[in-house]
């Protein structure tokens, strides 16, 4: 029996509440020092908040954080730099008109005058990269460096003030699996060299490559702490999906029409460059709903705002009714007329204007219909008599449409949003995150009748973060990992852990 | 910024749109604590506008005269007589037409500081108008010299729009360059082209009789209503149909609701189908042709020619009005009326106290922006904790 | 030689115009460096006209009326940093006020002081900044041609507040370039978030510029009612402060390229001054107003990017908000 060594971070119930939601409930972790440990969880499990917590951009509402074995508190991102560590985001904390070197020294200058701490962090520069083969030009501006390089940059910049330990946020999202290789072997490296890594993702296959130990999130909880030599991918796939009540919803079988919406090799690339949507295929058919699974930032998001007429592709096809949508036709205003409705992922930022009464937002979208008041005038009380009867139908709650939207809840505003794009007949319906923030009633309402939406032939395209929703919605189901749709399953024989493992990018076409 | 109209491009200055981008409210009611809707468009701007007369009371103090003496003979100056309030109304009338249009431009989330500007143009489409189109007879002459200053300050607001939509270039900047190019062609034409000849100060000629508008005196005369000679004109009468159309114009209207909606929400509209470029441009010609309206109550109404610098301020007044009104129209009228009082009562002020100019108002007005635009988060901090306070005790 | 004396005579004057100009134009640079956007460069100016211009009058000394400028000026900076930064609230809102109270203040307490109108008392002797003559100057006029007059009239003969101002355009590159401070306020303005999670007060740094903002406004103000004109006259910065912020933009927020910009809209407004009445063959009389209106149109056209490319720091306007 040896004594165990002290481990490099300890947490103890730590807990953090961000008005009504739960983000972290009595958290407790231990990671050995000179490890790899990772932590998985799906998105919004928690993860993101809990490193937050221990870099010290947020403060928790309780609990204890041990580094090295003395209790500390971190209150600032200072605090957090004193206690030995360092923290690569997600999205890069670089400032891109500088360099390189200049990056690497902000907040560890040495002195009030650069010249020094520069050449002092050249010289570092040069060898950490021989020590690590980090091979960097120290005067490149960071703006021009590829994704990959950047990175390296945080690292360095991590490095450079004196981590002991080295939180990294979802580090291969941007990279190229070359990229995540080069990544892997320098934390082996640093681990050798006895610094202590965490490594937050949601990709099992890097978890099982790279890690020691590692801790699973769900709903804000850790439910699981394991070594990874003892554990499996499907394994940790079910520790964090978890084992739910089933939802159940009723509904008949499908008979499906003809294909209404057909996609080939829709591709997107964003700002900055990168192919977030990669050659995706689908066709939806009238009456069947088709969801998509997958964790969120897999390019979900992005299908959906393209089909919606938001953003524009790069390349690929869309047809509606068997014709190909041109790109005057490809804008949310002609798509609506051709019957193509949305109901975006994010109401509050999209589909809903919230410092508007709760009857304009009911009309977002349709305010040239002609129902709404004479010639180019808008009538208020045809605008109210339509929220009131809408309202009515959707039960949305409190039945005012005189109030501001602002003040509706979630489940409500998403009913207003519901019923806005469904009551106008739609062909094929876009639906993002139905019941994201939704209560359990409204959760109900919702499903039942995108169910009578299918069953009444309309063809529904479904993103969801939440597998258990997808599977109990859909006809079909298409699981998405990065930019790609990675298989499709018939959704009376898929199975969770399958999809997971699909969803994970672990599976047929990865 | 996923799904939204790459046309309207941040690249430069991606901060000074009125709307930022992380909340959904526009520069009006953006702000983060939720008040009751009568404190939020009642209280607030009353809080900061009596905070704002109490900083003139105290300048007031401080130059050593009675800040109870003043406002004593303010309100005489401005409201005891029939001629002080024909004035006072002659002033609200060029606060109307600028508040109203720093207003329209901010529902839609643009900040229009160019209204010197829109109305420095108008003023130029005014005057060649009265002057060419004088064969005209009156009733034809009168409301095409209206149409053009709109159309002058529609056109000068376009522009700035159009930039802001399609290259990019920040409006606010854009209007401020372009309040000094106006400025400059203003002096240009009327010292080279269409100045008085012989006449030494840079101006017009004066307008025909049949084309100017019709003093409130002698408008109301055949009436039997006897009134003193202000400046007062039917410009007024316009100003109060320009509350009703914007009123109309941004709470009932289709486009209304599409300029709303963009400055609300710039991703909402997007998702609605609404172009940003389009409306854009619509608001900021919407926007100068208001402006315009200070061109035709002083250059038609009261002046009866062009001269230099007749917008005097009134169109950097208007923030402060736009702001204090919450951008409703009924809030303008009224921010309008005070600023008007102050105008007036302030000049009058400044007969029997020489040490008390009317520059107080340009005080009084910059602490309003101050107070109800830049510091509005402070002052419903404010507002909020007193009406906790008043709750619980 | 006499062609000389002329370029001379307008160079000379050029550096005058853009004396002012260049302080106004370092102090925007400063402010936006740090994501502080600040139209309220002309109202800083303003008040510190009028302030240096009374407190020189009262005490007799250029330098406590200089004092007086950069102090009223910093308070007014921090109006706005406290609005902008503390409030997160609107920075051009915040701006147009301070240009609207500077206006008006000045002029009202001016004349409750001084009864003329606004006009603050002339100054005199050592009231108001003198020429300083350097080193050589005359004896440079005589003895070497051409180069010797330009040295006598161009470079030497402007007062202290003109060469510190000068001096300015070096320390900003210094300190921009090659301090701790500089680095961490351009990246301030570029994206807080990196200088937030490297344990640095965004706050802290954005006041520290608003200050340095505020206090070369004061030298800028205190230039032209102290040294430029023997006291403060009313809305004596006649849009200064908004050509300044063009010649930022124009300069690309850029020290050394301000200083170019400055003296380019201090030439045209020389050679306007200038041209005045002056018929040149073949084209006929220039109209004095398009070369004023220059600066105004080539910053609007250089913003809609037909010529160049203005890039402003990224994060420049936007309050900083730590994201959830």
């Amino acid at each position: 029996m040896t004594i165990p060594p002290v481990p490099a971070i300890e947490l103890a119930g730590v807990s953090k509440r961000f008005g009504a939601v739960q983000a972290n409930r009595d958290v407790s972790l231990s990671v050995p020092s000179g490890s790899i440990h990772g932590i998985v969880g799906e998105n919004g499990a928690g993860k993101s908040t809990l490193m937050s917590i221990l870099y010290g951009f947020y403060e928790a509402d309780a609990g204890e954080i041990r580094i090295g074995g003395e209790p500390r508190r971190i209150r600032s991102p200072a605090d957090a730099i004193g206690c030995g560590i360092g923290m690569v985001h997600q999205h890069f904390m670089l400032v891109e008109t500088l360099s390189v070197v200049e990056n690497i020294v902000i907040g560890a200058e040495g002195g009030p005058f650069l010249k020094g701490g520069l050449a002092r962090a050249r010289a570092e520069l040069a060898k950490l990269s021989s020590d690590f083969g980090l091979a960097i030009d120290p005067d490149a501006l960071v703006g021009e460096l590829s994704v990959g390089l950047q990175q390296r940059v945080e690292i360095l910049k991590a490095l450079h003030r004196g981590a002991q330990i080295l939180i990294l946020d979802e580090p291969t999202a941007v990279l190229t699996p070359a990229e995540a290789e080069q990544l892997f072997t320098l934390l082996r490296r640093l681990k050798a060299q006895g610094r202590t890594v965490i490594l937050i993702t949601h990709k099992l296959r890097e978890i099982m490559d790279v890690t020691d130990r590692v801790s699973v999130m769900r709903r804000g909880e850790m439910v699981a702490h394991l070594a990874t030599a003892e554990t499996s991918p499907p394994e940790l796939a079910e520790a964090m999906v978890g084992r739910r009540v089933l939802l159940r919803v009723e509904k008949a079988p499908r008979r499906p029409g003809a294909p209404v919406l057909e996609v080939v090799g829709l591709s997107y690339v964003d700002e900055r460059g990168y192919e977030t949507l990669k050659d995706a295929k689908l066709t939806l058919h009238a009456g069947e709903i088709v969801g998509i699974a997958g964790v969120a930032g897999n390019g979900q998001s992005e299908l959906l705002e393209l089909l919606a007429g938001l953003i524009q592709p790069a390349r690929g096809v869309i047809r509606l009714d068997g014709r190909i949508l041109t790109a005057a036709e490809r804008n949310p205003a002609r798509l609506r007329k051709l019957g193509l409705m949305h109901v975006p992922e994010d109401r509050q930022k999209t589909g809903l204007v919230t410092a508007f009464l709760a009857a304009e937002s009911a009309i977002l979208g349709y305010h040239d219909d002609a129902a709404f008041g004479p010639g180019p005038f808008l009538s208020p009380g045809a605008i109210q008599a339509h929220a009131r009867a809408a309202f009515a139908a959707y039960d949305v709650r409190p039945a005012d449409p005189a109030l501001k939207t602002a003040k509706f809840s979630g489940g409500n505003q998403q009913k207003i949003v519901l019923g806005r794009e469904i009551e106008r007949a739609p062909k094929v319906l876009l639906v993002g995150q139905p019941t994201r923030g939704v209560d359990i009633g409204a959760i109900e309402f919702i499903h039942r009748r995108l169910v009578a939406l299918r069953d009444a032939g309309v063809a529904i395209l479904l993103v969801s973060v939440e597998l258990e929703e997808v599977m109990a919605l859909s006809d079909r189901i298409l699981a998405m990992c990065g930019g790609r749709i990675t298989g499709e399953r018939v959704a009376d024989a898929a199975d969770e852990r399958e999809l997971g493992l699909l969803m994970a990018g672990v599976g047929e076409a990865a | 910024m996923l799904g939204l109209d790459p046309s309207i491009s941040r690249k430069s200055f991606p901060g000074l749109r009125c709307a930022a981008p992380e909340n959904d409210g526009h520069v009006m009611n953006a702000a983060p604590i939720e008040l009751p809707r009568w404190a939020d468009s009642g209280l607030v701007p009353l809080v900061s506008v009596a905070a704002a007369l109490l900083v003139a009371g105290l300048v007031v103090l401080g130059i050593g005269e009675s800040p109870i003496e003043a406002t004593a003979l303010l309100l005489r100056g401005a409201l005891g007589s029939a001629e002080g309030v024909g004035f006072t109304l002659y002033y609200a009338t060029n606060f109307i037409f600028t508040g109203l249009a720093v207003a329209v431009a901010f529902h839609a989330g643009l900040f229009n500081i160019g209204g010197e500007g829109q109305a420095t143009i108008a003023g130029i489409f005014v005057a060649l108008a009265c002057l060419w189109l004088a064969p005209l007879p009156g009733f034809l002459l009168v409301p095409l010299a209206v149409l053009a200053a709109a159309a002058g300050g529609a056109l000068y607001g376009l522009v700035p729009g159009w930039l802001q939509a399609t290259r990019g270039s920040h409006v606010v900047i854009t209007t401020i360059m372009f309040n000094f190019l106006a400025a400059t062609l203003a002096v240009y034409l009327l010292v080279e082209v269409i100045g008085k000849p012989g006449s030494m100060q840079p101006e017009t000629a004066t307008f025909a009789d049949h084309a100017i508008l019709t003093p409130m005196h002698r408008l109301l005369a055949p009436l039997g209503v006897r009134l003193p000679a202000t400046p007062l004109n039917s410009a007024f009468l316009l100003a109060l149909a320009a509350l009703v159309a914007v009123w109309a114009l941004i709470f009932r209207s289709r486009l209304g609701f599409a300029i709303r909606t963009l400055g609300a929400n710039p991703r909402a509209a997007a998702y609605a189908g609404i172009s940003p470029a389009r409306i854009t441009m619509v608001a900021m010609a919407i926007s100068g042709a208001l402006a315009g309206g200070l061109a035709v109550n002083e250059v038609m109404g009261v002046q009866h020619r062009l001269l230099l610098d007749f917008t005097a301020g009134y169109g950097f007044v208007g923030i402060a009005v736009a702001l204090m009104g919450r951008g409703h129209p009924l809030g303008i009228a009224l921010a309008a009326l005070l600023f008007g009082v102050l105008y007036q009562g302030g000049a009058e002020l400044s007969f029997d106290k020489p040490s008390i100019t009317r520059d107080m108002v340009v005080v009084i007005g910059g602490i309003v922006v101050l107070f109800a635009g830049a510091l509005d988060g402070l002052f419903r901090r404010l507002v909020a904790g007193g009406l906790r306070v008043g709750k619980s005790g | 030689m006499d062609a000389l004396a002329t370029i001379a005579v307008i160079l000379d004057s050029t550096i005058r115009l853009s004396v002012p100009l260049l302080c106004a134009a370092l102090a925007g640079l400063w402010s936006e460096r740090a994501g502080v956007v600040d139209i309220g460069l002309e109202g800083k100016m303003l008040v510190a006209a009028f302030a240096s211009a009374v407190i020189a009058a009262q005490s007799g000394s250029a330098w406590a009326g200089l004092l007086a400028g950069i102090t009223a000026s910093v308070a007014l900076a921090l109006v706005h940093g406290f609005a902008a930064i503390t409030w997160r609230g609107n920075q051009i809102v915040s701006g147009v006020a301070i240009n609207m109270l500077a206006a008006g203040l000045t002029v009202i307490l001016g004349n409750a002081w001084y009864g003329q109108g606004g006009r603050t008392p002339t100054l005199e002797g050592a009231a108001r900044f003198g020429d300083i003559t350097l080193p050589f100057a005359d004896s440079a006029r005589e003895s070497v041609p051409g180069l010797g007059l330009l040295y006598a009239e161009v470079v030497s003969g402007h007062a202290a507040p003109a060469y510190l101002a000068l001096l300015c355009v070096v320390l900003t590159a210094f300190v921009l370039k090659r301090t701790r401070f500089g680095l961490r306020l351009r990246a301030v303005g570029e994206n807080p978030a990196a200088v937030d999670t490297a344990g640095i007060s965004v706050a802290g740094l954005r006041y520290g510029a608003v200050v340095i903002c505020g206090a070369l406004c004061g030298l800028g103000g205190t230039y032209l009612a102290v040294s430029q004109s023997a006291g403060f006259l009313p809305h004596m910065t006649a849009g200064k402060g908004f050509i300044a912020l063009a010649a930022v933009i124009f300069a690309n927020w850029r020290p050394w390229q301000a200083l170019w910009a400055c003296l380019l809209f201090g030439l045209l407004d020389a050679v306007a001054i200038r041209m005045q009445g002056v018929v040149l063959p073949g084209i006929g009389q220039v109209p004095v107003q398009a070369i004023q209106a220059l600066p105004y149109l080539m910053t609007v056209i250089l913003l809609a990017g037909f010529i160049g490319r203005a890039t402003p720091p990224k994060a420049s306007g936007l309050p900083y908000v730590k994201e959830r």
